[in-house]
């Protein structure tokens, strides 16, 4: 069965590949705009530059978040040390550490032939 | 609250009850859909699930323009249950979830109960619910393409209302109920549209090349090869 066993490895491979290139590359081009619900939650205010950082001026629920409790983790935000232009590469390394943790899980998940 | 280029619900917007609920929620969900994800996990199957979760996290980075100031990004819970069933699917979705919250500090970590409850189980079910309700469409390349755009534009909009039950029991009261539901619903609408396009992409490519491993198609009458260890 070795051609399929290559025809199913060269299968995920394009697939790995697919996932590296749109989370690598492609997601420069992403829309940096409000999500459908950072735009729900952010309706009724106004987002304000001041020398603290973004400030929420009016009335709107978003004013209820707090900040995030790993704000200061290496790949906050998906930027590499919160370094410019580094989304793509933190957007690699999110690939790998899903493919395998979830692959894992699932390795191990998985039934196993009964002979 | 910088922009970021994914953006899943914060810490703070339900209160700390309904967030605990909806852990209750998530945990519950996830055990079930573990327990049965057996079923469904092989040899063959396990690598592919392990690559659709990744492939989620990739395309949930982009972003794409719904209206003026306003994107909105793939959920993917059709997605992932049309290419390898409901519950890996909903596992899927949930590791990557997992994984934004806890590395790249993308959706807060106590509402990551109710994230995973709207985009991995709610959204995951709705969508597979309606590609197997219209699965005898699916009988060519174009019905399944035209399938899986529908599933993933009411997985999208289904997924939203999760966001709408939950802010209705524990969200801060001093805002209107219906004109919240109004702009999360109406967004998602749209956003249902880019996730449509995304998913008929996807399985129509994955269809394409290798039409055995899309869940979906299981047990349909088009010629498929002899698979091993099918009758367990």
């Amino acid at each position: 069965m070795t051609s399929t066993k290559t025809r199913n490895l060269s299968f995920l491979l394009g697939f790995l590949l697919a996932a590296l290139v749109l989370a690598g590359a492609v997601s420069y081009l992403a829309d940096s705009n409000p999500d459908g619900l950072d735009h729900a939650t952010l309706k009724g205010c106004e987002v304000v530059e001041t020398a603290d950082g973004e400030q929420l001026q009016g009335s709107c629920i978003a004013q209820n978040a707090k900040d995030h409790q790993l704000a200061g983790s290496p790949l906050a935000d998906y930027a590499v040390g919160g370094g410019e232009g580094t989304t793509g590469l933190a957007g690699v390394i999110g690939v790998v550490l899903t493919v395998v943790v979830a692959g894992g899980l699932f390795w191990v998940l998985r039934r196993r032939p009964t002979k | 609250m910088t922009g970021s280029v994914a953006m899943h619900m914060s810490d703070g917007l339900l209160n700390t009850t309904t967030s605990l609920l909806f852990v209750g929620v998530a945990v519950v969900g996830l055990a079930i859909a573990a327990a049965r994800a057996r079923n469904d996990l092989d040899d063959r199957t396990a690598p592919l699930a392990g690559l659709v979760a990744a492939f989620v996290f990739a395309t949930q980075m982009l972003n794409f323009p719904v209206l003026p100031g306003v994107s909105g990004h793939l959920l993917g819970g059709a997605l992932a249950a049309i290419l390898v069933g409901p519950w890996v699917g909903a596992l899927c979705v949930s590791i990557v979830l997992v994984v934004q919250a806890l590395v790249f500090a993308d959706g807060g970590v106590t509402a990551l109960g109710a994230n995973i409850t709207n985009m991995a189980l709610i959204g995951t079910a709705a969508g597979f619910a309606v590609a197997t309700l219209l699965k005898r469409f699916a009988t060519s390349k174009v019905g399944l393409v035209v399938v899986a755009f529908v599933a993933a534009l009411l997985n999208t909009v289904i997924a939203s209302l999760g966001f709408v039950l939950e802010f209705a029991i524990g969200g801060d009261p001093a805002f209107n109920l219906g004109g919240v539901t109004a702009t999360v619903v109406g967004v998602h609408c749209l956003i249902g549209i880019g996730e449509g396009i995304i998913t008929a992409l996807t399985v129509g490519a994955v269809a394409a090349v290798r039409p055995d491993l899309v869940y979906l198609l299981r047990g349909t009458s088009r010629p498929l090869e002899v698979r091993e260890g099918t009758t367990a």
